[in-house]
């Protein structure tokens, strides 16, 4: 077909290819697409993503923790400071990941660059290109999650082989956060960095701090102690520090995990309706 | 489908690939009004032509662009795209279809080439296709030697003729462009038209929106200027300037703004008479005895034109406003 008119595309004949079409076939192209604006930047994101543990693991957990351990560390359950923060550490990490990949990065897909309208002017929907960043977030969650595993484990502070399941569960925060964090970057416009900014300060940062990550909840005051509960960040510090080191009850596994699941099921219906509303109005 | 079963064509084939009614599009507004941007629009495109959509800043060509690529919900009317309504099979026809945005969406931290083969890919195209097809593409928008550079470091014509280059990665059976030589010099004009006109000979339909009344003539065979959100005349452009215009122009110059003062007097020798920022435009059978009527007259234009009318002037006619005000 293309030979009559060369220098010409022909129409898709009987001799050109037909396409996939498969809904998956669609939302992994999305996926793929965003893996590739990623890789200018995958070795500097895999060298925070050691760099980083590195330097908290011999600050706090080396530095602060021979201090802290000198006290006795019946109040960390009996284990040594740097294996109470370490689980705790890798979900932060994500927390950061999470929050980065779905502030700025997602919404210059539909203010600046523009590219996610690109994409659904394509057979890709709004809820595949939904679909496909979500992927994209969970694929970049457990790639930096295993990086920071592997540093945990060279400190001796992976816990067991439990301690594996770290990976998924500061991945399944993380997604629950950006799918929240998307909900924002699809419905936000001119002001979005603000908010943004507004959310680190008064959301991101705080949960790190009152997430039982560097002290055991215990050790606030009770009425500060429900902060932590609304905190996602908790919840993954819980189940991430019994993978590694083990000692919470069955039910509170399960609990944790449910609350987590919530949010990343609500989160992610909300955002597919602010997705379709920002691309196809 | 009127015409649909007299032609011997296999039974699939749809003749019209736009069929409109009634079509409507209003934006809901936050506070105050609900702007009504297309108010009913009737709208019916055969395969294999080109289409084009005039009108002035804001007239709701745009949004019709959007609703026909499937990306904005219509609010009221009905609309068939290549024989499926998009509210059901949006993903079946955004297969077929090639969509030049006005707005720019390339991913400007992407080579040439590597934007061509992340777009194959959204089709569901291989590898393999969307390389061969790239390199087509990259040597069709005579951007082959820029093929690995980025896209930020391209200027604002090659990126149009990369997005025109994008739009056709799939073969579609229509394409859709919205004001596509935007921004281009007249050398890359003339080389798209070429390319627009090919790909017609191939059985391409072409929906275009422009500002350029010379591009229109060239390229369409039917338009339909469009107004605040409402058809205001269609057809060819030769029947519109049939139908529209004298034969003839006067242009009368004048320094910028003295042109009011001697508007009366021209509009007492002709029918009508358009007021433009720096000149008069005079519509008349006879343009030579006009002119001689306006030196008679003592109108003191800084210089007079005699020319043949075109769309310019019935866009003119139509809208009473110029293209780039
Ligand atoms: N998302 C939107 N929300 C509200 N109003 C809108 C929206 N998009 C367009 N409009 C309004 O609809 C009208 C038609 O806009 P449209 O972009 O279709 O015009 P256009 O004919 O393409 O103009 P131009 O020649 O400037 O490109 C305008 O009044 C515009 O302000
Ligand atoms: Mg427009």
């Amino acid at each position: 077909m293309s030979g009559a008119l060369t220098g010409t595309p022909a129409r898709r004949g009987s001799g050109a290819e037909q396409p996939r079409r498969s809904g998956w076939t669609y939302r992994v192209r999305v996926w793929e697409a965003l893996m590739r604006t990623w890789r200018p930047y995958f070795w500097s994101t895999l060298g925070e993503s050691i760099a980083a543990p590195l330097a908290l693991l011999l600050a706090l957990g080396v530095g602060l923790g021979s201090l802290v351990d000198r006290r006795g560390t019946e109040a960390l359950g009996g284990v040594s400071y740097l294996q109470f923060i370490a689980p705790a550490l890798l979900c932060a990490a994500a927390l950061q990941a999470a929050f980065s990949e779905s502030s700025y990065a997602a919404f210059d897909r539909f203010k600046w660059r523009r590219t996610a309208f690109a994409m659904t002017a394509t057979p890709v929907t709004p809820a595949m290109v939904l679909d496909g960043t979500v992927m994209f977030i969970a694929t970049r969650l457990l790639l930096s999650g295993t990086a920071y595993y592997l540093i945990l484990l060279l400190f001796g502070a992976a816990g067991g082989p439990w301690g594996l399941l770290m990976v998924p569960i500061a991945t399944l925060m993380g997604v629950g956060v950006a799918t929240w964090v998307l909900v924002l970057s699809a419905s936000l416009d001119e002001d979005a960095p603000g908010y943004f900014n507004l959310v680190l300060r008064f959301g991101v940062v705080p949960a790190t701090l009152f997430s039982a990550s560097y002290f055991p909840l215990d050790q606030l005051p009770g009425y500060l102690r429900p902060l932590a509960w609304i905190s996602p960040l908790w919840h993954a510090n819980e189940l991430a520090r019994d993978a590694a080191i083990g000692g919470l009850p069955w039910w509170q596994v399960g609990l944790h995990l449910v609350v987590l699941t919530v949010i990343v099921v609500v989160g992610f219906a909300v955002a597919r309706q602010r997705f379709r509303r920002r691309l196809e109005f | 489908m009127t015409t649909a079963a007299s032609t011997a064509t296999p039974s699939s084939a749809v003749a019209d690939l736009i069929v409109a009614s009634d079509l409507q599009k209003t934006f809901p507004n936050k506070k105050g009004e609900p702007v009504h941007a297309v108010r009913g629009i009737d709208l019916r495109v055969p395969q294999g032509e080109a289409f084009g959509l005039l009108g002035p800043n804001g007239a709701g060509k745009s949004t019709t662009m959007r609703m026909i690529a499937c990306v904005s919900p219509r609010t009221g009317g009905e609309l068939q795209i290549l024989g499926m309504d998009p509210n059901l099979d949006g993903i079946a026809i955004r297969d077929r279809l090639g969509v030049v945005p006005q707005e720019g969406n390339l991913d400007e931290e992407l080579s040439c080439r590597e934007n061509l083969i992340v777009y194959g890919r959204y089709f569901g195209f291989s590898r393999k296709y969307c390389a061969a097809k790239a390199d087509e593409l990259l040597e069709f928008a005579q951007l082959t030697a820029k093929a690995s550079a980025r896209v930020s470091a391209l200027s604002g014509g090659m990126k149009r003729r990369l997005t025109i280059a994008r739009a056709l990665v799939n073969e579609p059976d229509m394409v859709l462009l919205d004001e596509p030589t935007t921004g281009l010099d007249p050398q890359a004009r003339h080389v798209l038209w070429d390319r627009l006109f090919r790909l017609k000979q191939q059985g391409v339909t072409l929906i275009l929106t422009t500002h350029y009344m010379d591009e229109a003539e060239q390229l369409c065979d039917r338009l339909v200027v469009v107004d605040g959100g409402r058809i205001v005349a269609e057809g060819s452009p030769a029947q519109l300037i049939a139908q529209y215009c004298t034969r003839e122009v006067v242009e009368l110059r004048f320094t910028p703004g003295a042109q009011r003062q001697h508007e009366a007097a021209a509009t007492a020798l002709v029918e009508r008479v358009e007021v433009l920022p720096d000149r008069l435009l005079l519509y008349t059978t006879d343009g030579d005895s006009t002119v001689e009527a306006v030196h008679q007259a003592g109108i003191p234009a800084s210089s007079s034109l005699v020319r043949r009318s075109t769309l310019e002037d019935v866009f003119l006619t139509l809208t009473g406003r110029s293209l780039v005000d």
